[in-house]
């Protein structure tokens, strides 16, 4: 019986739990991602726990292109979800990961994918304990969709919360805005732009670990993906029913990224980041904790960008001229304009 | 409906009616086609959807300057 | 030295020295200055610095008809969104236009029920995309003033060049002064100084616009995207209002010629003949639009592709046009957000986020 005619591409049968979902299994997923846990092939991963609370987040990853500058969907898959635990305080330790693959994709590039995945999950110290793999028909799916989910330990003593917040408290950010989506909008080839912004995708649980544990001023935290800076600021605002004014002159953003956005009519503001995020922090601790982010290769950027004051729920921009400009949530995907 | 940026010319494929700008460190390919004057290296234009629609006047822009400085010393 | 445009620090200075003057010529005036900028990225770049609201008081900033995007006629949308219904065709638009409402949909819309939109920075690139996939029909949205007719006929002329047979331009175009005419010729209303958009006069040239004053006696400045030129112009129409004068200055003399870019007001006239134009919130201003010549009807996808949407009249009563001329306030308006909303809106001044409407409904 001739089950293998090519060895280059997924077909349905890489799905169907037979010898080829074997085969995929331990040629392409196990050399990768193998730990103990996972190298069980049990039903179920089983861990013992630690005392305390733990943390549980999960997230879907649909990427298109699935390979950008800086990152693909399988970093992004890995650090999206960590980054979700990380903001929560928790440090992340176990990750699932589940694959829904359209016929006809190619071997070597989910081998790319994967490989990704398991150099990330090094660098952010997570296990990827449990998986499954579906393969749908043409059409049916978009290349590949990755859902991970995480679990994590909250860090003790640390108690983030949107009921922290204070008029006084300071806002800061670990760096640049506005770079992975921005990235991703420039790979359409219909904008026939070749400028070269790199995704910011990085696992940033170490570098808020260090931080939470040298500053316990620290109130809540957000990471600063679909919708932008803005929107996660409207959401804090509105959750803790205060107003926060954001500085639009002490904004980091990447020569480029402004260039580009400015060409295109897109806002910094609201572009999705992979690798950054927002906290709001004790008035008394926030130039030291952005003197110590900025020692970290992922803070190296970080600013003072703005502060809380008493309100209603506003997000306000005091803009480079001196006026305020409110800023509201994303209404709809940034999308070039000449106007 | 214009938003149009200024970027300084790179170089220049004269045959192609091409050139490459750079503003803000960002190269891109632009139609110099519709610029009535003679563009250089070094000139700068202004560009709307791929298109230069212009050159700008540096001594203009520096006259412009002066006004503003003249205004801000008026009584 | 451009960099210096873009120094916030210069626009700050200026600022320090117009609001007295505002307050001066507020005092001359009894009330304070209505100015009116008519270009939708001069709209952007005030509602992004704050600048209206830092003037509140001193004098009034409106946004005239300045979004080509905003003024498409329903009718129009909704013939465009049955052309993205067509088998193989390939709408290809700026991504402004993407949102825009017809009567019951959207391109957006459209795209999540199967019609292929695309989305384009230049029309040069939807032309490079025709060449790739000869299956394809690519309709191109002609959706723009004097600023963007002259990229778009040159795409006409590159389909042209290259012998590609699946390339068309559903022409929309508008032009800025004939529905300045029709603004400025209410005896309602009151402004008391123009924003000229700078890069629609570095087309037309600044002696087009010579009109407001000649015929409407009304002040006018033309100003660049610079904060900095924003805050000059206004500076500079203060200025001729409290000496009483009435001219069309440039301010954006770094792009701004007299007579204009000559070549590409050939091209335009090359490819495309006014027509009469439907604006939404204006109605019909006559002569307001551009078609294309019978000898491009080739490239025409009116013509190509002989779409009618059906008949659909907008929601009566849209006082766009009275909010635009300062005659009302949004609420003035029958359909403010009763049928009018930012997420179903009517009129223009809804369907941009910075229209009038669309401002007041978020506060």
């Amino acid at each position: 019986m001739l089950l293998i005619i090519t060895n280059d591409i997924i077909l349905l049968a890489h799905g169907d739990g037979g010898l080829l979902t074997h085969q995929l299994l331990q040629k392409h997923f196990l050399p990768y991602f193998n730990n103990e846990l996972l190298g069980d092939l049990t039903d179920a991963a089983c861990f013992p726990v630690q005392t305390g609370r733990m943390a549980l987040s999960t997230d879907s990853f649909v990427v298109d292109p699935v390979f950008f500058p800086g990152g693909d969907i399988g970093k992004l898959a890995v650090c999206g979800t960590v980054n979700d635990l990380a903001v929560s305080g928790a440090r992340p330790a176990y990750l699932t990961a589940s694959f829904i693959i359209e016929e006809g994709f190619l071997l070597a590039s989910l081998e790319k994918i994967i490989i990704s995945m398991s150099e990330t999950c090094r660098e952010a110290d997570v296990k990827i304990v449990a998986g499954d793999t579906k393969v749908v028909g043409r059409g049916q799916a978009d290349k590949i969709f990755i859902t991970t989910t995480g679990a994590g330990y909250l860090l003790p003593g640390v108690n983030l919360g949107y009921h922290c917040i204070k008029p006084g408290d300071r806002v800061l950010v670990n760096g640049c805005v506005g770079n992975h989506g921005l990235a991703i909008l420039l790979q359409r080839e219909e904008l026939g732009l070749d400028s070269q912004v790199v995704s910011d995708c990085a696992p940033l649980n170490k570098i808020i670990e260090k931080l939470l544990h040298q500053f316990k001023g620290v109130k809540l935290m957000r990471d600063l993906t679909r919708g932008g800076l803005a929107t996660a600021a409207k959401e804090i605002a509105l959750a803790s029913g205060v107003d926060i004014w954001l500085n639009e002159a002490a904004l980091p953003v990447e020569e480029s990224v402004k260039g580009i956005t400015g060409l295109l009519g897109l806002d910094s503001l609201y572009l999705a980041n992979e690798g950054k995020f927002l906290a709001v922090i004790d008035s008394g601790m926030a130039e030291a904790a952005v003197s110590a982010l900025r020692k970290e290769p992922l803070g190296k950027d970080a600013c003072l960008i703005g502060e809380v004051e008493t309100g209603k729920g506003n997000v306000y921009l005091k803009t480079v001229l001196g006026g305020a400009r409110k800023l509201d949530m994303l209404a709809g995907a940034p999308l070039p304009r000449i106007c | 409906m214009c938003l149009g940026i200024p970027g300084k010319v790179v170089s220049i494929s004269p045959g192609e009616n091409q050139a490459v700008i750079e503003s803000f460190g960002i190269q891109n390919k632009v139609n110099i086609f519709l610029v009535e004057e003679e563009v250089k290296i070094g000139d700068y234009l202004v560009v709307h959807a791929g298109y230069a629609i212009g050159k700008v006047n540096l001594q203009e822009a520096q006259e412009r300057l002066k006004l503003w400085e003249e205004i801000l010393v008026a009584e | 030295m451009l960099n210096n445009f873009q120094d916030p620090g210069m626009s700050r200075q200026i600022l320090q020295k117009l609001i007295p003057l505002a307050e001066k010529v507020a005092r001359h005036l009894g009330r304070p200055a209505v100015l009116m900028e008519v270009c939708g990225t001069h709209t952007m770049a005030i509602s992004r610095s704050g600048l209206k609201n830092m003037l509140a008081g001193y004098l009034e900033l409106k946004s005239g008809p300045g979004c080509p995007v905003c003024v498409t006629d329903q009718k129009d949308i909704d013939k465009i969104i049955i052309l993205a219904r067509q088998p193989d065709v390939v709408v290809a638009t700026f991504g402004d236009m993407v949102r825009v409402p017809g009567t019951n949909s959207s391109l957006e819309r459209e795209r999540a029920n199967n019609a292929q939109v695309g989305i384009f920075y230049s029309p040069a690139e939807a032309v490079t995309f025709a060449a790739r996939h000869p299956q394809k029909e690519v309709v191109f949205l002609g959706v723009g003033f004097e600023t963007t007719i002259p990229a778009i006929a040159l795409s006409v002329t590159a389909a042209k060049n290259q012998g590609l047979e699946n390339y068309s331009i559903f022409s929309v175009h508008k032009l800025v002064p004939p529905v300045m005419k029709v603004l400025l010729g209410d005896p309602e209303l009151r402004i008391d100084g123009l924003i000229l958009p700078g890069h629609v006069c570095t087309i037309t040239g600044r002696k087009t616009f010579d009109f407001i004053a000649a015929e409407f006696n009304i002040a006018a400045v033309i100003a660049g995207f610079e904060l900095v030129d924003i805050v000059e112009a206004i500076y500079l129409l203060l200025k001729q209002v409290l000496n009483g004068r009435a001219e069309t200055v440039n301010g954006y003399t770094r792009l701004v010629q007299e007579e204009g870019n000559i070549k590409a007001k050939n091209i335009m006239s090359e490819y495309f003949e006014p027509v009469d134009a439907l604006w939404r919130g204006f109605g019909m201003v006559p002569q307001s639009g551009l078609g294309l010549r019978k000898v491009y009807s080739f490239y025409d996808a009116a013509i190509r592709f002989p779409v009618e949407a059906p008949e659909s009249l907008p929601p009566k009563g849209c006082a766009c046009g009275d909010v635009l001329k300062g005659k009302i306030t949004p609420q003035g308006c029958p359909l403010f957000a009763k049928v009018c909303t930012p997420l179903q809106p009517v009129g223009p001044c809804m369907v941009s986020s910075e229209g009038a409407c669309a401002a007041y409904y978020y506060e």
